[in-house]
C-alpha cells in the first residue's frame, strides 16, 4: 500500500453570499460555510470529517465532488486542481471520484432500472464497450450482495438498506480511487447499519479505494476511519489518527463532542461536558478562535488571535491556544 | 333522541346518491365510454359512420327538425342546418377537426413548454428569469383578443388556429415543468448523476423528464377539453377555422341567428362540446388522482 495521497485539499474556502432585495440583489453578508480547510487522503485509507450539523462538512464534500466551486483554495488530484478541469479531463476525474449519499430514498432515480443506475458512471464516460459495462455491473452488484435477477427492478422495490447497496454498487462500478461517503449509514435502521459498514470496509480492502467519510456518529467514525478531522464552524480544529484522537482528545471542542456520545454501557459513569450557548452563526463567526464564546477554558487571547495548528504527536494536529 | 340528529347533513346527502357519485368518480369508465363512442370511434371511421356527406346540402331539406319533432325524418336524425346539411354527419366530421387541431396544438405546445420549463428549472438564475417573464407575458395576454389579432393579421386557416393555440398553451407546461424540476433537482440522485459525470442535457432528459411525465399527461388531458372549447370559441367568433369546415364551434356559430326558430342547429354541436369537455375533465381528474398524488391542487 503506497502512501501517496489520492486527494489533497489546500486552504479550501466556500463563502455563500447572503442577498437582500427583490430586483437588485445586494450582498449583505457571507456565510463562511468552509473557511480554510486542509487535509489529504492516502490511498486505501479512510479520512473521517466529524462535527455537528452546519459545521461545513457536507459543503466540503460537495467541493471535493465538484458540485460547488470554491471561493478560495484548491482540491488536487494527481497534482491537478480539479476545479480547473474541463471536458475529457473532468470526465476522467468524475470516474475516479464517486459518492454515496445519506438518504437512500432520494439518491436513486425512481424512473431508472437498477442495472441502468449502476451502469450510469460507465455509460456517461462513453469509453466503455457494452460488453464490459454489462460484466462490470454484474460484478459490482454481486460484490455488494445483490442478485443478478434484481438488475431489472426499479428502486421502489427495495428496502433502505438494499437501496444503499445499489448506491454503493454504482459508486464502485467505475473502480474509483476515492469514494465520498456522506453520512452513508445515518438514515438506515440500526440493524442495517453494521451490515453496510462491514460491506464498505470489506470493499475498501478488495478495491484499495480511499474513503472520505462525512459523519456525525462517533461509533461509525471510530469503526471505519484511519484518521479523523473534527470540524467546527467551517474550520478543522483537530486532526489525528483515529486511535490517537479517541484515546487522547486535546481540543476542548473535541472533548465536549466525545463526552456527548453515550457510553457503550449504561453503568459506565462518564463526565459530560455541557457547552454553553448555541453554535454561533457562520455569517458573523466569532473573532479569534471560533470556539471561544463556548469554550470552558477560554483565555483573553482566544478572542483576539486565530489559533495556529500545532502538531502535538505524530499526525496529531490541534488548533488551540491552550497548546501553543 | 336519535344519534343522527346531532349531525347536520346536507339535504342532498342521500346515501345512494353520494355513494353512487363516489363510485362513479373512482372509475373513469363512464368518461372513457363517452369519449370513445362520441368522439374517437366516429371521428376515426367518419366516412363509414356518417349517414351523409357533411358538405353536401339539399335546399329542399333545409332546417329539418330532429326525428322526434313534427316534420322530422329518419334520414336526418338530428335534423339539418339552413343549407340542408345533415347535423349528425357534421358533428361526426367535426370531431375529426376538433381532435386533430387540439392534439397537434397540445403536442407541439407541450414539447415547447416542457423543453423551456426543464431548461428554466434546471439552470435557474438568469435563463430562468427570462423564460418565466415570457411565461408571465403569455399568461397575462387576453386569450381571445390575441387570437383575434393574429387571425386578423394572417387570415383564418387550419395553420393559424393551431399556431394561435400553441402560443396560448405552451406557458402552462413551462410553468408546471419548471416547478417540478426545481424540486427534483435538489434531490440526491441528481447530485449523484453529476458526480457520475452526466451532462446537463443527459440529466434533463434521463433524470428530470421521466419524473415529470405523469404531471404532463394529466395537464395534457385536462387541456384537451380546454382547447376544444377555445377552438370552438374562436370559430364562433369567426376567428377560427374557415366557415365551410364542419367544426363544432363553426356549427354553433352558424345556428346563432336561428336559435329561436331552429334550436337544433346550434344545440347539438353545443351538447357535443359539453359532453366531450366533461368526459375529458373527468378523465383528467382521475388520472391526476391515480398517477400522481402530489398534484391534487393543479
Amino acid at each position: 500500500m503506497s502512501a501517496t495521497p489520492v486527494l489533497q485539499v489546500r486552504g479550501l474556502k466556500k463563502h455563500f453570499p447572503v442577498t437582500k432585495g427583490f430586483l437588485w440583489k445586494k450582498v449583505v453578508g457571507w456565510v463562511q460555510a468552509v473557511d480554510g480547510v486542509d487535509f489529504s487522503i492516502r490511498q486505501g485509507k479512510t479520512l473521517a470529517i466529524v462535527g455537528e450539523s452546519g459545521c461545513g462538512k457536507t459543503t466540503t464534500a460537495k467541493l471535493v465532488l465538484c458540485l460547488e466551486q470554491p471561493s478560495a483554495g484548491e482540491v488536487l488530484a494527481d497534482g491537478k486542481n480539479v476545479h480547473a478541469l474541463a471536458g475529457d479531463a473532468l470526465r476522467d476525474y468524475r470516474t475516479t471520484v464517486q459518492a454515496v449519499f445519506q438518504d437512500p430514498w432520494s439518491s436513486l432515480n425512481p424512473r431508472m432500472r437498477v442495472r441502468d443506475i449502476v451502469a450510469e458512471p460507465l455509460v456517461v464516460n462513453r469509453k466503455f464497450p457494452e460488453r464490459e459495462i454489462e460484466e462490470r455491473v454484474e460484478d459490482a452488484m454481486s460484490r455488494v450482495g445483490l442478485r443478478r435477477q434484481q438488475a431489472n427492478l426499479y428502486p421502489h422495490e427495495f428496502s433502505g438498506g438494499q437501496r444503499q447497496r445499489i448506491a454503493v454498487a454504482s459508486a464502485l462500478v467505475s473502480k474509483p480511487k476515492l469514494i465520498i461517503l456522506d453520512e452513508p449509514v445515518s438514515a438506515l435502521d440500526v440493524s442495517i447499519r453494521a451490515q453496510i459498514m462491514n460491506l464498505l470496509v470489506d470493499l475498501q480492502q478488495q478495491y484499495d479505494v480511499s474513503y472520505l467519510l462525512i459523519a456525525h456518529h462517533l461509533a461509525t467514525t471510530r469503526y471505519m476511519a484511519n484518521e479523523v478531522a473534527v470540524m467546527y464552524l467551517g474550520k478543522i480544529v483537530e486532526k489525528a489518527p483515529t486511535r490517537e484522537l479517541f484515546g487522547n482528545p486535546l481540543h476542548p471542542y473535541t472533548k465536549a463532542l466525545f463526552s456527548a456520545a453515550l457510553p457503550s454501557h449504561p453503568d459506565i459513569t462518564h463526565e459530560e461536558i455541557i457547552l454553553k450557548g448555541e453554535v454561533p452563526s457562520p455569517i458573523n463567526p466569532p473573532s479569534g478562535c471560533r470556539f471561544h464564546p463556548r469554550c470552558p477554558f477560554a483565555k483573553a487571547e482566544c478572542s483576539v488571535a486565530v489559533p495556529i495548528e500545532k502538531e502535538m504527536a505524530a499526525g496529531h494536529v490541534v488548533a488551540c491556544h491552550l497548546y501553543s | 333522541m336519535p344519534l343522527q340528529s346531532t349531525r347536520t347533513m346536507p339535504w342532498y346527502a342521500i346515501p345512494w346518491v353520494t355513494e353512487g357519485w363516489a363510485r362513479f368518480k373512482r372509475y373513469p369508465l363512464f368518461a372513457l365510454a363517452i369519449l370513445l363512442f362520441l368522439l374517437v370511434i366516429p371521428a376515426v371511421f367518419a366516412p363509414w359512420v356518417a349517414p351523409h356527406d357533411p358538405f353536401m346540402g339539399s335546399l329542399s331539406h333545409r332546417l329539418t327538425p330532429p326525428v322526434w319533432q313534427d316534420g322530422g325524418s329518419m334520414g336526418h336524425i338530428l335534423g339539418t342546418d339552413k343549407l340542408g346539411r345533415d347535423i349528425l354527419s357534421r358533428i361526426i366530421y367535426g370531431a375529426r377537426v376538433s381532435l386533430t387541431v387540439s392534439l397537434i396544438a397540445i403536442f407541439v405546445g407541450g414539447i415547447i413548454g416542457t423543453v423551456l420549463g426543464l431548461i428554466s428549472g434546471y439552470f435557474g438564475g438568469w435563463t430562468d428569469s427570462v423564460i418565466m417573464r415570457l411565461v408571465d407575458i403569455s399568461l397575462a395576454l387576453p386569450t381571445i383578443l390575441l387570437a383575434l389579432v393574429l387571425v386578423a393579421a394572417v387570415g383564418p386557416s387550419f395553420g393559424t388556429v393551431i399556431t394561435v393555440l400553441i402560443v396560448l398553451l405552451w406557458a402552462r407546461y413551462a410553468r408546471l415543468v419548471r416547478g417540478e424540476a426545481l424540486a427534483i433537482k435538489e434531490l440526491d440522485f441528481i447530485a449523484r448523476a453529476r458526480v457520475a459525470g452526466a451532462s446537463h442535457a443527459r440529466i434533463m432528459y434521463r433524470y428530470l423528464f421521466p419524473n415529470v411525465v405523469n404531471s404532463l399527461i394529466v395537464l395534457a388531458t385536462l387541456q384537451v377539453g380546454y382547447v376544444i372549447l377555445l377552438e370552438s370559441s374562436l370559430s364562433f367568433l369567426g376567428a377560427g377555422l374557415p366557415r365551410a369546415e364542419p367544426a363544432w364551434g363553426v356549427m354553433v356559430s352558424d345556428g346563432r341567428e336561428l336559435i329561436v326558430t331552429s334550436w337544433w342547429v346550434s344545440m347539438f354541436p353545443g351538447i357535443a362540446i359539453m359532453l366531450t369537455v366533461l368526459a375529458l375533465n373527468l378523465l383528467g381528474d382521475w388520472l391526476r388522482d391515480h398517477l400522481d398524488p402530489k398534484l391534487r391542487n393543479l
